[in-house]
């Protein structure tokens, strides 16, 4: 029954015109951390989303814009978020292990 | 190069178990011996952080020293769970002696330092240091481990350890 539900409230998003967007309460987009990695490693918002990192990893990590417009720190087996106010392409990585790259493009809502 | 003079001392420490003896199988260090290693390489480069944070002003150097206890200590503190949950009892050997004899050395050395000269033989030595312990999990201690779950943290400890010569190399860039 709740399946059922969830579908149906997806069909009716789908066919909302792309004006309504904003109308709408502002889309979480999930970047896992697991094994030193972002994943995806590369995600497109819209301004005004909300981009969370779910740390899986027994370790402290940071996703910190190299062009530091942004840095968030992610303790170990926690979440963090932050709204992506500024349209652009957004490389980051960890402070603490800088083999660990992503990026984000922000595009106009 | 200053950056790699202790290198060499840290590479034949941590080659022993596999040059001594006659041949490489027969020698390959075992899953007790290689918990031993992972372990006392952790453990030195919290001791070397811990000594950054009493000597160190720099806000760089103290923010690396800081990830470094935080990270290896978790690290090991993995290690520990799991080799209480195989029943292994990690064993010393000659590598781990050699690699404690070779940072009793380094931190002499850094002791006697202070201020700049302090903060970029530190990060030298950290750079130099990972680059080594990597090279040894990469060669030796994953391909040599027999059990899955002490080879699956290995090789997350490399991941962790790659990320801190990364983070190393750009401390030692800044303080140019």
């Amino acid at each position: 029954m709740r399946l059922a539900f969830g579908l149906a409230i997806g069909l009716v998003s789908l066919q909302l015109p792309a004006g309504a967007r904003s109308a709408l309460a502002e889309t979480l987009v999930q970047v896992k951390i697991t094994d030193l990695a972002f994943s995806p490693p590369e995600i497109t918002v819209h301004a005004g989303d909300k981009v969370e990192w779910v740390n899986d990893d027994f370790l402290d990590h940071t996703a910190t814009a190299t062009g530091q417009d942004w840095d968030v720190d992610i303790a170990a087996n926690k979440s963090a978020s932050l709204q992506m106010t500024k349209t652009g392409t957004f490389e980051y990585f960890c402070r603490v292990h800088p083999n660990m790259t992503g990026k984000i493009i922000v595009v106009p809502k | 190069m200053k950056i790699f003079k202790q290198a060499p001392a840290l590479i034949a420490a941590l080659l022993l178990v596999t040059t001594a003896g006659t041949g490489y199988a027969a020698d390959k260090p075992t899953d007790p011996q290689i918990a031993h290693i992972a372990y006392t390489a952790g453990d030195l480069d919290i001791k070397a952080a811990k000594l950054a944070l009493e000597k160190s002003k720099n806000k760089s150097v103290r923010a690396f020293a800081d990830d470094m206890v935080r990270d290896h200590q978790s690290v090991n503190d993995k290690a520990l769970a799991l080799v209480k949950k195989l029943g292994v009892t990690p064993e010393d050997n000659d590598t781990s002696k050699g690699l404690v004899k070779q940072a009793e050395g380094k931190r002499a050395e850094l002791e006697k330092l202070s201020g700049d000269a302090f903060d970029k033989a530190y990060a030298q030595n950290e750079v130099a240091y990972h680059k080594t312990v990597n090279g040894a999990l990469e060669t030796t201690l994953i391909p040599s481990s027999s059990n899955g779950e002490l080879k699956s943290l290995l090789q997350t400890g490399l991941k962790v350890f790659q990320g801190h010569e990364k983070h190393a190399e750009g401390m030692v860039k800044e303080l140019k």
